[in-house]
C-alpha cells in the first residue's frame, strides 16, 4: 500500500497536538496553517490550564473536575469524554512541564495551582498570566523537531476552502488557497483534521484574534458535517472595552482575589479608585456567597448585564463594571498576572495596579461546533483511549479537534479547562486518526484526479467570480452589521423577537453578500479575496447558530431567555418543600431539552434536529446552584 | 521600552488620522509612497486604523485603491505577527496607539526580510533558525512518563519565563545592525532560545549541540554587541544578557572540544 497521507489544518493546541502524535506513530504530516502556526490564537490564553494535582491540602479530585465540569456545563456535555480527560489531565501537564513549559513554581520547585471559577479548589496550573501563549511554544517546538526530522510539511500561509469527496462522500483530501500566489491547489489525504478554532468574528467584535472567523468549520458544515450546539457561545465577564477588539483580562485576576463591584450611587462621578469600600456594591459576592467573584462564566456575565442594564448601576451609568485588583501587593500581581496588567495599561492607558479596571461582558469562546462522535469505555464508562470513532465528524475521514468542535463544555465552559481541551482532544484526535489509518483499506492516491479537478475548478470559479464581480457590497461592512446582529440580538440575554429579527437580518445579509466586490482585483497576496470568502461563511454560521438559539425555549448555561427561566425560589435550599418543587420542574424541562441541537445545512438554511445527551456519568439529578 | 520613545512625541489634537505608507506590489516591484486620512477616534491603534482603510481605502488624491496588506491576528500584542515600523521604530502595530504617535504616522515594512507585499514580509528565516539551535527541549515521545520535569526553583523559572515569552516577531532582528542580507549572523531571537533551553534541567542535554551551532560560522561571533535587540524588544527579553552568558558558555564548549580531542 502507497503511504498514507495526513493533512492537518490549523496549528494552534489542537492542530499542533494532533500532528505531533501522528508524527511519533510514524506518519508524515502536511499541516496547513493560515499564518506561522506559533501566531495561533491559542497564545491569547491567559489564566490556565485545569488539572488535579491536590497540592494545595484541599483534597481535591479528578471526580470532583468531572463534577464541575459537567454541572458548569449544565449537563449538556457528552460525560464519557468528560470523564477521561478529567483523568488524562494531570498526565497532560506532566508532559508540558516536559517539554519545558515555564510554569509558575511553589517555593519548593514544583508546578504552582490557582483558584479558577466554577470550582472551589485550586486546580489550575498556570505560567505567569500568558500560560496559552508558554503552552503553545512548547508543543510548537516539539513539532519544530519533527519539522526538522522531515516528518512534519508546514503550509503555513495556505488557507483551507473546502473537502475534496469522493463519490462515497468520503473526505479524500482538502483544496486550499495559497494567500500569496492566490492559486488553488488540492492535496490528497486519507484522513483531514480539522484544528480550526473558534468563530469569535461573528460578534464582530470578541476577544478572539482577527483569524477566529470560523470559515473552516463553516465551509465543512456546508459539504456535509454536522454542526452541534451552535446556540451556545461563551461571554466572558471581564473584557476591555474596545472598538477593535474586546480585549480579555482573564478570570486568574479573580482567581488570584480580584473583586469585581459598581458604586452603589447610580452615575457616581468619582474616580473608582476614591470611592470608600462602604459606597461600593461587590453584588457577585452578595448574590453568590458560596463562590462569590469566582462563580462560572454564565452567572457572572448575567450578573454583570443585571446591574448595569437592569438596574442602571453600570460605572458613569455605562455598560462597566469595575474589577479591582488595587488591593492586592503590586509583586504578587507583577509576578502572577503581569503580562495582562501591561496590557491592560497599554491598550487602556490606565494604571491597573492602582486603579480598578473597566470590564464588560466580550464574546470568547464558542461551545458549540463541528459535531464529533466517541467511542465509549464500556469497563470505566470513560472515552475508549484510542479508537478511530473518537472525534470523527458525520463525514467519514474528516476529524475535528480544539474549539472548532463541540465537546466536553456542554452549555458553558469552566475557565481552564479550554487549554484542557484544545490540548487533549488534540492528542485524542492524533491517535484515533492513527487507529483509522492503520484500518484504512483503500489510499486516496486511487481516487480519480478528474475528483480533484472538479473541487479545484469549483473553488477557482468562486474566486474567479469574486474577482470579476462589480456588485458593490463591501466585505468588512457586512461583517460589522453581522456583528451588530449578533451583538444586538445573539448576546447574554435572548429573547425570541430579536432572534427573529436577526434570522430576517442575517437572511438579507446573505442576500447583499452574492453582490460583494473586491477592491483589489490583482493576484498577488490579495488579502481582500480571503477576507470577503470569510464574511460569506461567518454570515451562513451566524444563521446556524441564531436559528439554533430561537428554536431552543430553555434557559441553560450560556443561553438564558427570561421567558422560559425557571426561577429558583430565593433564599430556599434543598430540602425545602419549594425547591423540591422547582427541581421536579426543572426534572421535567431536561425531558424535553436536555438535548444537543444538531444542524444540517441545506439550501434553504439550516435544519436542526435533538440528538441525546450520554449523562452516565452522573445523572442530572440536582440543578446547579452557586449560591 | 519602545513605548516609552515614541509616546514622548507631543501630539496635537487631530480631527484626523494621516497616514504615510510605503508600498509595494509585490516581491519584485519597486516601492513607492501612499498617503491615508481617515476621520479621528479615540483609542485607535495602528492596526485597528489600517481595518478601518480595507473598509475605505481611498487615499489622500481621493482615488479608491487596493488596501494595503499586512500581518496581523491577536490585536493584543501577544503573537507577533503585525511587525513592522511605525515611525521608524520595529514594534508591534497593534501596540501603536494613535494618540500617542506624531503625524503623519509613517509605517514601513521591516527591512532585514524579503517582502511579500506592502507591509507584510516573509520572516521564514527566523523560523527555520530555530530548527538550527535546536530550540526543543528533547523527549522520549508526548505519552505521559508519571513524572514531571525536575523541580526548578521560582527564580530560574523567572528567568525562564522572561525568555520564553519571545514572539518570534522580528523586531530585534530589525534592529540589529549585524543581521542583514549580506551578513550569516543568526541575531539575537534564536540566541535568546538557546538561552532559554540549555538553562532547563533536560533541554540542557542539547546543550552543546546548541553551542556548536553558535561556534559556526554566522553564530555568536556575529554579535557586534550594539545592544538595540534589548531596546526594541516588545517584551523586554534580556538578549544581551543571554548573548553575554552564551559567549562564555562557547569559549568553555571550545575548551571542552580541545581537551576532548
Amino acid at each position: 500500500m502507497a503511504k498514507q497521507r495526513v493533512v492537518v489544518v490549523g496549528g494552534g493546541l489542537g492542530g499542533l497536538w494532533a500532528t505531533l502524535r501522528l508524527a511519533e506513530a510514524g506518519h508524515s504530516v502536511d499541516l496547513f496553517s493560515l499564518f506561522p502556526v506559533k501566531r495561533s490564537h491559542s497564545c491569547c490564553a491567559q489564566g490556565g490550564i485545569n488539572a488535579v494535582l491536590d497540592i494545595k491540602g484541599q483534597h481535591d479530585s479528578v471526580e470532583q473536575h468531572v463534577t464541575d465540569t459537567i454541572k458548569g456545563g449544565d449537563y449538556l456535555g457528552d460525560q464519557p469524554p468528560i470523564k477521561t480527560m478529567c483523568q488524562d489531565a494531570p498526565g497532560l501537564v506532566r508532559t508540558y512541564d516536559r517539554m519545558g513549559v515555564t510554569f509558575s513554581r511553589t517555593p519548593e520547585g514544583i508546578m504552582d495551582q490557582r483558584l479558577f471559577g466554577g470550582v472551589k479548589n485550586r486546580r489550575t496550573c498556570f505560567a505567569g498570566a500568558t500560560t496559552g501563549a508558554q503552552l503553545l511554544y512548547g508543543i510548537d517546538e516539539q513539532v519544530r523537531a519533527h519539522e526538522g526530522g522531515g516528518r512534519v510539511r508546514k503550509l503555513e500561509f495556505w488557507e483551507f476552502l473546502s473537502l475534496v469527496l469522493d463519490e462515497q462522500g468520503v473526505c479524500r483530501g482538502i483544496a486550499a488557497l495559497n494567500v500569496r500566489t492566490m492559486k488553488v491547489e488540492t492535496f490528497r489525504a486519507d484522513i483531514v483534521l480539522l484544528a480550526t478554532g473558534g468563530a469569535g468574528l461573528i460578534w464582530g467584535r470578541s476577544t478572539m484574534s482577527t483569524n477566529c472567523t470560523g470559515a473552516a468549520a463553516a465551509r465543512a458544515y456546508q459539504q456535509g458535517a454536522k454542526f452541534a450546539n451552535g446556540e451556545f457561545a461563551q461571554f466572558h465577564p471581564t473584557a476591555m472595552k474596545g472598538h477593535d477588539k474586546l480585549r480579555l483580562m482573564s478570570e486568574a485576576c479573580r482567581g488570584e482575589g480580584g473583586r469585581v463591584w459598581v458604586p452603589r450611587k447610580p452615575g457616581d462621578t468619582r474616580l473608582g479608585r476614591d470611592i470608600p469600600e462602604n459606597e461600593r456594591f461587590h453584588f457577585l459576592e452578595e448574590w453568590y456567597p458560596a463562590y462569590g467573584n469566582t462563580c462560572p462564566r454564565d452567572v457572572a456575565s448575567r450578573a454583570l448585564v443585571r446591574v448595569t442594564r437592569h438596574m442602571g448601576m453600570g460605572v458613569r451609568g455605562q455598560d462597566i463594571v469595575y474589577l479591582d485588583l488595587t488591593h492586592k501587593p503590586r509583586e504578587f500581581l507583577e509576578a502572577r498576572l503581569g503580562g495582562i496588567l501591561d496590557m491592560y495599561q497599554t491598550f487602556a492607558g490606565v494604571d491597573p495596579y492602582t486603579n480598578p479596571m473597566e470590564v464588560f461582558p466580550s464574546m470568547h469562546y464558542t461551545m458549540g461546533g463541528l459535531w464529533v462522535g466517541y467511542e465509549k469505555d464500556g469497563q470505566t464508562g470513560g472515552m475508549a483511549h484510542i479508537s478511530p470513532k473518537n472525534h470523527a465528524t458525520s463525514v467519514p475521514g474528516l476529524y475535528a479537534c480544539g474549539e472548532c468542535d463541540f465537546a466536553y463544555h456542554g452549555a458553558n465552559r469552566l475557565g481552564a479547562n479550554s487549554l484542557l481541551s484544545a490540548s487533549f482532544s488534540g492528542r485524542v484526535a492524533g491517535d484515533a486518526a492513527a487507529a483509522y489509518l492503520k484500518n484504512l483499506k483503500s489510499s486516496c492516491d486511487k481516487v480519480p484526479d478528474s475528483v480533484h479537478d472538479a473541487e479545484r475548478k469549483r473553488q477557482e470559479e468562486i474566486n474567479q467570480a469574486l474577482l470579476a464581480r462589480t456588485g458593490g457590497e463591501n466585505a468588512s461592512t457586512l461583517h460589522h452589521q453581522l456583528g451588530e446582529l449578533m451583538q444586538q440580538y445573539v448576546f447574554v440575554e435572548r429573547d425570541n423577537a430579536g432572534l427573529d429579527k436577526a434570522l430576517a437580518g442575517i437572511g438579507e445579509l446573505k442576500e447583499r453578500a452574492k453582490k460583494i466586490s473586491l477592491d483589489d482585483k490583482g493576484n498577488w497576496s490579495n488579502q481582500s479575496l480571503p477576507w470577503a470568502r470569510q464574511v460569506q461563511d461567518m454570515i451562513v454560521l451566524g444563521e446556524v447558530m441564531t436559528k439554533c438559539a430561537r428554536l431552543r425555549d430553555e434557559c441553560r448555561g450560556s443561553h438564558y431567555k427570561a421567558e422560559f427561566e425557571l426561577k429558583q425560589p430565593e433564599g430556599k435550599f434543598a430540602g425545602d418543600p419549594e425547591y423540591e418543587a422547582y427541581t421536579e420542574k426543572w426534572k421535567a424541562n431536561n425531558e424535553r431539552w436536555l438535548k444537543h441541537s444538531i444542524a444540517t445545512h441545506t439550501p434553504a438554511g439550516p435544519q436542526v434536529e435533538y440528538w441525546p445527551v450520554d449523562s452516565s456519568v452522573m445523572p442530572p439529578t440536582k440543578p446547579r446552584d452557586y449560591r | 521600552m519602545v513605548r516609552n520613545m515614541t509616546a514622548s512625541t507631543t501630539v496635537a489634537s487631530h480631527k484626523e488620522i494621516h497616514f504615510k505608507i510605503k508600498r509595494q506590489d509585490g516581491p519584485n516591484s519597486q516601492p513607492y509612497w501612499e498617503e491615508f486620512k481617515m476621520p479621528y477616534a479615540p483609542q485607535h491603534n495602528v492596526i485597528s486604523a489600517l481595518l478601518y482603510l480595507r473598509e475605505h481605502p481611498v487615499n489622500t488624491k481621493g482615488q479608491r485603491v487596493a488596501p494595503v496588506a499586512w500581518e496581523s491576528n491577536c490585536m493584543e500584542e501577544v503573537c507577533g505577527a503585525c511587525s513592522m515600523l511605525v515611525n521608524g521604530v520595529p514594534r508591534q502595530a497593534c501596540a501603536a496607539l494613535v494618540d500617542d504617535l506624531a503625524q503623519p504616522i509613517v509605517l514601513e515594512p521591516l527591512t532585514k526580510f524579503p517582502i511579500i507585499r506592502d507591509l507584510a514580509v516573509d520572516r521564514q528565516k527566523m523560523f527555520d533558525a530555530l530548527i538550527r539551535v535546536k530550540a526543543w527541549v528533547p523527549l522520549d515521545g508526548s505519552q505521559d512518563v508519571h513524572e514531571p520535569a525536575p523541580r526548578i526553583s521560582p527564580a530560574d523559572q523567572a528567568l525562564r519565563y522572561a525568555f520564553s515569552r519571545c514572539m518570534t516577531c522580528g523586531c530585534c532582528m530589525e534592529a540589529c545592525p549585524q543581521y542583514h542580507d549580506r551578513s550569516d549572523f543568526i541575531g539575537p531571537a534564536p540566541l535568546g532560545q538557546v538561552a532559554l533551553h540549555n538553562s532547563h534541567p533536560t533541554g540542557g542535554f542539547f546543550k552543546s549541540d546548541r553551542l556548536h551551532a553558535l561556534m559556526d560560522p554566522g553564530g555568536i561571533a556575529g554579535c557586534g554587541n550594539a545592544q538595540n535587540c534589548f531596546k526594541v524588544c516588545p517584551k523586554d527579553i534580556p538578549l544581551t544578557h543571554a548573548i553575554g552568558a552564551l559567549g562564555r558558555q562557547t569559549t568553555v564548549q571550545w575548551l571542552r572540544d580541545l581537551l576532548i580531542k
